[in-house]
C-alpha cells in the first residue's frame, strides 16, 4: 500500500446498496435481487458459508479449549458467530454509571449464524402498547400490516410450532414440532400445575424438508454452530446464497461502512467504506441505500453521516436517532432434578434449542409492572464441553449418590461416580421480557474516541428502570415455583434480590438491540415512516432492529425479516414509479 | 473468497506486517500439516488461527509443575472399572493449554502448586512429587473437602477446587470421558420422543395431541 490515502470510486452504479448481511440485509438482498434489481451488499466481516465453515458435529476434544469461550467466540469455541462483546480495534464506550453490553457479529449472515432460532410473531397488542398501558409509543402499523409477511416468511424459511389460537401469540404456518424431551415433560407438568402454559416452541428449524436447496434437521442440537445442511435459518445460507446465485448481487466482504454519502439535495447517493483487506477507502453508489448493520451500528452510521443538508446526522432532524435503545429483559435460574439422576442413557439431543416454551400468560392489570415475558427452558443430557463437571463440591454433597450421602468435594473413583450419577439431571429456565423504550436510554457518538479505521465510535447511556427490575423479580418468583413444583433442587439463580436487581441482565446482554431509528407518523418524534423509509431522506431505509418502536416479549428476528420483506417490496414498487 | 489470500492481504500495510505475515505463513503451513493429522481448521477465522498457533507454541508450566499436575490429576480422576485416568486422557496437556488461553488461571495454579509444595516440604521434608502415595493422600484429604477443611487449609481448598474443576472438565470432554459419562448424541438421527421404556419408568406419557401433531419419523 502506498502512503497516500486515495478514495476509490466504483464505476458500477447499483440500484440498491445494502449495509449488513444479517436477517434484515439478507432478506432485502434476497427480495430485491429476485426482482431483478442490481444490489451491492456490504459486509464488515469475512465470507461465511455454514456448509464449509461450521463447527457442527465436532467433538469437544477437537477444540484445544474444549469448547470454552474466547473473545472471538464468547458463546464457545464451536459457536457459529465471529466476534461478540469485544472486537479488536473497534471499541465502544459508556457514560459514567451506565451499562450496555454490545454484541457485534462480523461475518456474512451476521449473528443469524448462531442465534436461538426462536421465531415469534408479534401479536396485535404488541404494536399498540401505548394505547393499552400509556407507556412508550404505538407503532404506525399494526399486526394486520405485517401478517401477510409473517405468512410468507413462515413458508419461505420454515418454522415449526403449533397453532394454539392465543390472542397475542398469533398462529402461523408451522411445520410439526418435535416431541418434548424428558426434562421438558417434567417442566410442562410442573409449570401447568402452577398456571403457567407450556406449548411447543416456535423455532426456524426444518423438521421436514421444504426445498431442494436445504436439508431436514438431523437432531444434533447444534444450531448455535450454524447448520451444514442449511436445516435451520441463517441469513448466510438461506438468503444470501440464493440472492448471490441470481447474479444480481455483488457481495463485498470485509467492508466497514464509514458513512452514507449524500448529494446537494440531501439524497443518499451511496456508501463510503474501508476495505479491511487493503485498508483503502472506497465509495459505492446506488439509487437507494438500505441500512441493516444492526440497530446500533446503523444509528452510528447515520449519526456519523453529517452534511450541510443533514447537520445532525442523516435524517435526524427529529434528533431521535440513537434514542429509545432497548433490549429484552432477562433473568434465569437452574438446578438439579433428582428424578433424573442415574438416568438411562439415550440420544436426546433434539433440535438446537428447547422443544417447549411458555408464552406470556398474565394480565398486567393485576401486576406491579407493565408488559410481559416468555420462558425458555433447557436441561438433560447434552454434549459435555468446558465447564462440565465444574463445582462438584457444591453439588455432590446435596444429594445421596446411589443411595449414599457423601462429604461435599472429594476425588478419585468416588468423584467419577458422582459425575456419572448427576449427568443429564440439570434443568434451567430463563425469562425474556419486554422493556420499555425510553428517550433517556440511548447511544450517541463519543466526542473523542475513534476505532482503528478512524470512525467515531458509540458511547452508550442506558439503564434498567423499575419496570424491568419488577419484571425480573416476578420471573424469579415464577421460576422458583416451577422448580418447586417439579421437585428440583435450585443450585443457582436463587440468591438474587433488590441488591442486584433480582438478577436482571445488563441492558444489551440479551442481544436484542432495537429502537434507535424508530418509525412513526410524526417526523418530529421518529426517524422513519411506516415503510421504514427515512422521513428526511426518501431513498434511505432501515431494515434491522433500529426501526422498532417497541419489541414485545418476542425475539425480534422474525419481525425484522417480515418488515425487511415488506420494505423491500415497497422499494421495488417505488422505484418502478420513479418515486425514490 | 480464498480465505488464506484474505489473511495476507489483510495484513499488508499494517505496521507490524512483516512479523504477522511470518507467523501467519507458519500457521498456514502448520495448518496444512495439521490437517493431515485430522486437525480441521476450516471453521476458524484468521485471527483465531494466529491466536491458537501462538498458544500452542508457548510453554507455561515447568517440568516439575507438570509432574505435580499429572500426579494430582490421576488422584482426582484415577483409572477405574469404567474408564482410564486423567493422564491417559491427556488432561495435563489440556491444563497446560487452558491456563495459557485463560490467563486468570495462571496465578492460582502456579501459586497453588507452590503452596502444595511448601506443605509437602514442611510436613514430610520433601517435594510433593517425591513423597509417598500415602503421604500425598494425607495432604489431599485436608484440602479436598471444603466444608470440613481447617481454616489454615482454605488456600489449599481453593487450589484443589480449581484443580478438580480443570481435571474433571478436561477428562469428561476427552474421548474417553465422553464415553465414560455415556453421552450418546452428536450423531445424525431422527427424534421420535422419549423412548417408551423411559416414559414408563418415569410414569409420564405424551398427550394425544402431541402424538398426533408432533413430528413422527416412525415408519411402522
Amino acid at each position: 500500500m502506498g502512503d497516500t490515502l486515495q478514495i476509490k470510486k466504483q464505476a458500477k452504479k447499483y440500484d440498491v446498496v445494502i449495509v449488513g448481511s444479517g436477517a434484515g440485509g439478507g432478506m432485502s438482498a434476497y427480495v430485491l435481487a429476485n426482482a431483478g434489481l442490481k444490489v451491492c451488499l456490504l459486509e464488515a466481516g469475512p465470507d461465511y458459508d455454514p456448509a464449509t465453515n461450521s463447527s457442527q458435529m465436532k467433538n469437544p476434544w477437537e477444540s484445544p479449549r474444549r469448547g470454552a469461550s474466547t473473545k472471538f467466540r464468547p458463546f464457545g469455541d464451536f459457536d457459529g458467530c465471529y466476534w461478540g462483546w469485544e472486537i479488536d480495534g473497534e471499541p465502544y464506550t459508556h457514560a459514567p454509571g451506565t451499562k450496555w453490553e454490545w454484541w457485534r457479529a462480523r461475518m456474512v449472515g451476521g449473528r443469524t449464524n448462531h442465534w436461538g432460532r426462536i421465531s415469534l410473531r408479534f401479536g396485535p397488542k404488541d404494536f399498540k402498547r401505548k394505547s393499552i398501558d400509556g407507556l412508550g409509543d404505538d407503532w404506525p402499523i399494526g399486526y394486520e400490516d405485517v401478517k401477510p409477511y409473517y405468512d410468507k416468511i413462515d413458508q419461505l424459511i420454515g418454522v415449526f410450532g403449533s397453532n394454539e389460537g392465543l390472542p397475542n401469540d398469533p398462529d402461523g404456518i408451522f411445520l410439526p414440532a418435535p416431541k418434548p424431551r424428558l426434562h421438558e415433560l417434567y417442566i410442562k407438568k410442573a409449570a401447568i400445575s402452577g398456571g403457567v402454559p407450556v406449548i411447543p416452541s416456535r423455532l426456524s428449524i426444518l423438521t421436514k424438508q421444504i426445498n431442494k436447496e436445504r436439508g431436514a434437521c438431523f437432531y444434533c442440537a447444534q444450531c448455535g454452530r450454524s447448520c451444514k445442511v442449511y436445516a435451520d435459518f441463517s441469513s448466510s445460507s438461506v438468503l444470501i446464497k440464493p440472492a448471490v446465485a441470481t447474479g444480481n448481487v455483488d457481495l463485498i466482504t470485509n467492508a466497514m461502512a464509514r458513512e452514507v454519502l449524500t448529494n446537494k439535495e440531501g439524497k443518499a447517493t451511496g456508501i463510503s467504506y474501508v476495505n479491511k483487506e487493503d485498508m483503502q477507502e472506497y465509495q459505492v453508489e446506488g439509487k437507494v441505500v438500505i441500512l441493516a448493520a444492526s440497530a446500533c451500528e446503523s444509528a452510528r452510521l447515520m449519526l456519523n453521516s453529517k452534511s450541510e443538508q443533514h447537520p445532525n446526522g442523516i435524517s435526524n432532524s427529529s434528533n431521535v436517532v440513537g434514542k429509545y435503545l432497548h433490549d429484552s429483559t432477562g433473568a434465569a435460574m437452574g438446578g438439579v432434578l433428582p428424578k433424573l439422576v442415574g438416568r438411562k442413557r439415550y440420544n436426546e439431543d433434539g433440535v438446537g434449542g428447547m422443544h417447549v416454551y411458555s408464552p406470556w400468560w398474565l394480565d398486567n392489570k393485576k401486576l406491579d409492572f407493565p408488559r410481559g415475558y416468555h420462558i425458555e427452558y433447557w436441561g438433560g443430557m447434552s454434549q459435555p464441553s468446558y465447564g462440565f463437571g465444574f463445582d462438584m463440591e457444591s453439588q455432590n454433597g446435596m444429594f445421596p449418590i446411589n443411595g449414599k450421602t457423601k462429604e461435599a468435594g472429594g476425588y478419585g473413583a468416588s468423584l467419577k461416580e458422582d459425575v456419572r450419577y448427576l449427568f443429564g439431571a440439570g434443568v434451567g429456565m430463563a425469562g425474556r421480557g419486554e422493556s420499555i423504550a425510553v428517550e433517556t436510554n440511548f447511544c450517541e457518538i463519543d466526542p473523542s474516541v475513534v476505532d482503528k479505521y478512524g470512525i467515531p465510535v458509540l458511547r452508550f447511556n442506558t439503564k434498567n428502570s423499575d419496570y424491568e427490575i419488577k419484571q425480573a423479580k416476578h420471573m424469579k418468583e415464577t421460576f422458583r415455583e416451577i422448580m418447586h413444583n417439579m421437585g428440583a433442587v435450585i443450585t443457582w439463580g436463587d440468591t438474587d434480590g433488590p441488591e442486584n436487581d433480582y438478577g436482571l441482565a445488563n441492558p444489551g446482554n440479551i442481544i436484542h438491540e432495537a429502537g434507535t431509528i424508530r418509525m412513526g407518523n410524526d417526523p418530529k418524534k421518529s426517524a422513519l415512516n411506516k415503510w421504514s423509509q427515512a422521513h428526511d431522506c426518501k431513498n434511505l431505509f432501515n431494515v434491522d432492529g433500529g426501526q422498532f418502536v417497541s419489541q414485545a416479549d418476542k425475539n425480534i428476528t422474525w419481525t425484522i425479516l417480515a418488515l425487511s420483506m415488506r420494505t423491500s417490496e415497497y422499494i421495488i414498487d417505488q422505484l418502478k414509479k420513479n418515486n425514490l | 473468497m480464498d480465505r488464506r489470500k484474505s489473511i495476507k492481504t489483510l495484513l499488508v500495510g499494517t505496521a507490524v506486517a512483516s512479523v504477522l505475515i511470518e507467523s501467519c505463513d507458519t500457521s498456514v503451513k502448520n495448518n496444512s500439516a495439521a490437517s493431515s493429522k485430522g486437525l480441521n481448521e476450516e471453521d476458524r477465522m484468521a485471527e483465531e488461527k494466529i491466536t491458537n498457533k501462538k498458544l500452542r507454541d508457548e510453554i507455561f508450566f515447568t517440568p516439575t509443575e507438570m509432574a505435580t499436575i499429572t500426579i494430582l490429576g490421576d488422584i482426582i480422576i484415577p483409572k477405574d472399572a469404567v474408564s482410564g485416568s486423567a493422564s491417559e486422557a491427556k488432561v495435563p496437556e489440556f491444563i497446560e493449554f487452558i491456563v495459557k488461553d485463560m490467563p486468570e488461571h495462571q496465578t492460582p495454579m502456579r501459586g497453588g502448586l507452590r503452596w502444595l509444595e511448601m506443605i509437602s516440604l514442611k510436613k514430610f521434608g520433601n517435594s510433593f512429587t517425591a513423597i509417598t502415595e500415602k503421604q500425598r493422600i494425607e495432604i489431599i484429604d485436608e484440602i479436598a473437602y471444603p466444608k470440613k477443611a481447617k481454616a489454615s487449609m482454605k488456600q489449599g481448598v481453593a487450589f484443589f477446587n480449581l484443580m478438580r474443576n480443570l481435571t474433571t472438565t478436561g477428562f469428561y470432554t476427552s474421548e474417553m470421558g465422553v464415553k465414560d459419562v455415556g453421552y450418546m448424541g452428536n450423531v445424525p438421527n431422527q427424534w421420535n420422543g422419549v423412548p417408551d421404556d423411559v416414559l414408563k419408568e418415569h410414569n409420564l406419557a405424551y398427550t394425544e395431541r402431541e402424538l398426533k401433531e408432533c413430528v413422527n419419523y416412525d415408519t411402522k
